[in-house]
């Protein structure tokens, strides 16, 4: 149980995806502009990167391991998780609507969200078994979600502030994200 | 050596085939019946995904009009030529739509409004008003500070002496400036009527004329004096219905308010512009 907790949180906290290990900045940036778009996002990521990483473990596993093509990885993973994705949305276009309004044009762009791949090559490197894999990437999408939540805020202040012209749109939203990133250097050590 | 090749070429190929053939079957046998009418629709708009038209792009404004949510010349960038052939498919006439534009429902310019306090604070509509309900005495006056102009896509919004005022023929009635608005006096109108009470104060007569000269102060004359019956009076506020107006005047010539709460809109905007 604590080893679960452990993963979940270091995963979310420790070594937040977007924060701390700079991997999906550019989802990061674009979508925090408003809230309710980066909850849309946060709830694909999500669910993308549990799916995906589930899926690439079991590739990595079986397929890759036995035949001695490790270095392959990086090619078929991306592979696997584009067939993924886009099965997944052909699937929920039929089965649930809702889900699919809801998602809507971030399900597509995640295909080549660089965290969810990043997700896949850690836990091959860490050598994870197939749950805490598994938990391991869904820990990374709450990271996601936090991070995306967090800044979206931030940003939504920042557009009511008086900002000098010369940092006026991405610039200052820059400086804002190394500030929070800093912020949460301050988890670094927080399990041994 | 040739095993280093050929072993991931296989391998890879063999993945990819398998994906492509289980996509190609799964997007089969997962297939969801569009309406035809709506990829129609689609292909015959610009594509630029602009979503002047209130929708979140093309695709939405599409399905919308299909479902009967969107007018057919809701598309302010396809303009009358693609508002036509949308017609077309859709089996109706243009004409049979009607044309949109939006009115300030307030008259209070710099002149006419007095002031509670001078704002000087971030220079948008939604800061200001959040101060104690915007530097302007009445409660329900336009702030001027341009929330409206700068989302409208078009130009057709500009700020005059404190006051948002729509340029009716530059206006395609998206109807971004009525969200954008945080006092909510904006309102989409049909272009055909010429008169619009320009107040939204729901105050009282006296409270009315302490801050703004210009402000309906609910004394019902408008209602009398209308010979179709198409105004209403509701918390002291003068209301014309559209579908009733038949824009004959006479309730802007029995309005006390010496500024004519109940004015030419449209036709005055079209003699500044």
């Amino acid at each position: 149980m604590r080893e679960i907790i452990v993963i979940i949180m270091g995963a979310v906290l420790v070594e937040n995806f977007v924060l701390v290990r700079f991997l999906g900045i550019c989802p990061f940036l674009g979508v925090s502009k408003k809230l309710n778009t980066a909850i849309g996002m946060s709830g694909a990521v999500i669910f993308v990167m549990t799916l995906a990483s589930a899926f690439t473990w079991l590739v990595y596993e079986y397929l890759l391991a036995p035949f001695g093509l490790e270095y392959l990885q990086i090619i078929v993973f991306i592979l696997v998780i584009a067939a993924l994705v886009q099965l997944v949305e052909t699937v929920l276009k039929k089965l649930v609507p809702s889900l699919y309004k809801a998602l809507g044009i971030y399900l597509p762009l995640i295909t080549t969200n660089c965290a969810v791949l990043g997700v896949a090559l850690l836990n091959v490197e860490r050598q994870y078994n197939f749950l805490s894999s598994v938990l391991f990437s869904f820990g990374a999408g709450l990271g996601f979600t936090l991070a995306l939540i967090l800044f979206a805020g931030v940003r939504e202040r920042i557009e009511m502030s008086d900002i000098p012209e010369s940092l006026k749109g991405l610039p200052i939203t820059l400086i804002a994200a190394s500030l929070v990133s800093v912020a949460f250097f301050g988890f670094q050590g927080l399990f041994q | 050596m040739l095993d280093t090749i050929w072993i991931p070429v296989v391998v890879v190929g063999v993945m990819g085939l398998i994906f492509g053939l289980g996509l190609s079957y799964a997007s089969k046998k997962f297939e969801v019946a569009v309406d035809e009418r709506v990829s129609k629709v689609r292909e015959i708009l610009p594509g630029a995904n602009c979503a002047a038209c209130g929708q979140t792009g093309c695709d939405a404004f599409a399905e919308a009009v299909v479902a009967g949510n969107s007018p057919v010349n809701g598309c302010p960038v396809g303009g009358a030529d693609v508002a036509g052939k949308i017609a077309e498919i859709m089996g109706v006439e243009t004409s049979d739509v009607e044309e949109k534009v939006a009115r300030v429902l307030c008259g209070g310019t710099n002149d006419t409004c007095r002031k509670k306090f001078d704002y000087e604070g971030v220079q948008d509509c939604l800061a200001a008003a959040n101060l104690f309900g915007g530097p302007q005495a009445c409660n329900y006056g336009c702030v001027g500070l341009g929330n409206c102009a700068r989302a409208c896509p078009f130009d057709a919004i500009v700020i005059e002496n404190g006051l948002a005022r729509v340029i009716d023929s530059k206006c395609t009635g998206c109807g971004k400036c009525v969200a954008a608005c945080p006092k909510k006096i904006i309102e989409m109108v049909p272009a055909s009527l010429e008169y619009t009470v320009c107040c939204s104060s729901t105050d009282k007569g006296n409270i009315v004329r302490k801050n703004c000269d210009v402000g309906c102060i609910g004394c019902g004359r408008c209602v009398r004096a209308c010979p179709v019956g198409a105004i209403e009076l509701k918390d002291n506020l003068a209301k014309i219905n559209p579908e009733l107006c038949n824009n004959c005047g006479e309730c802007a010539k029995v309005c006390p308010t010496k500024t004519i709460q109940i004015f030419l809109c449209r036709k005055l905007n079209q003699a500044a512009v």
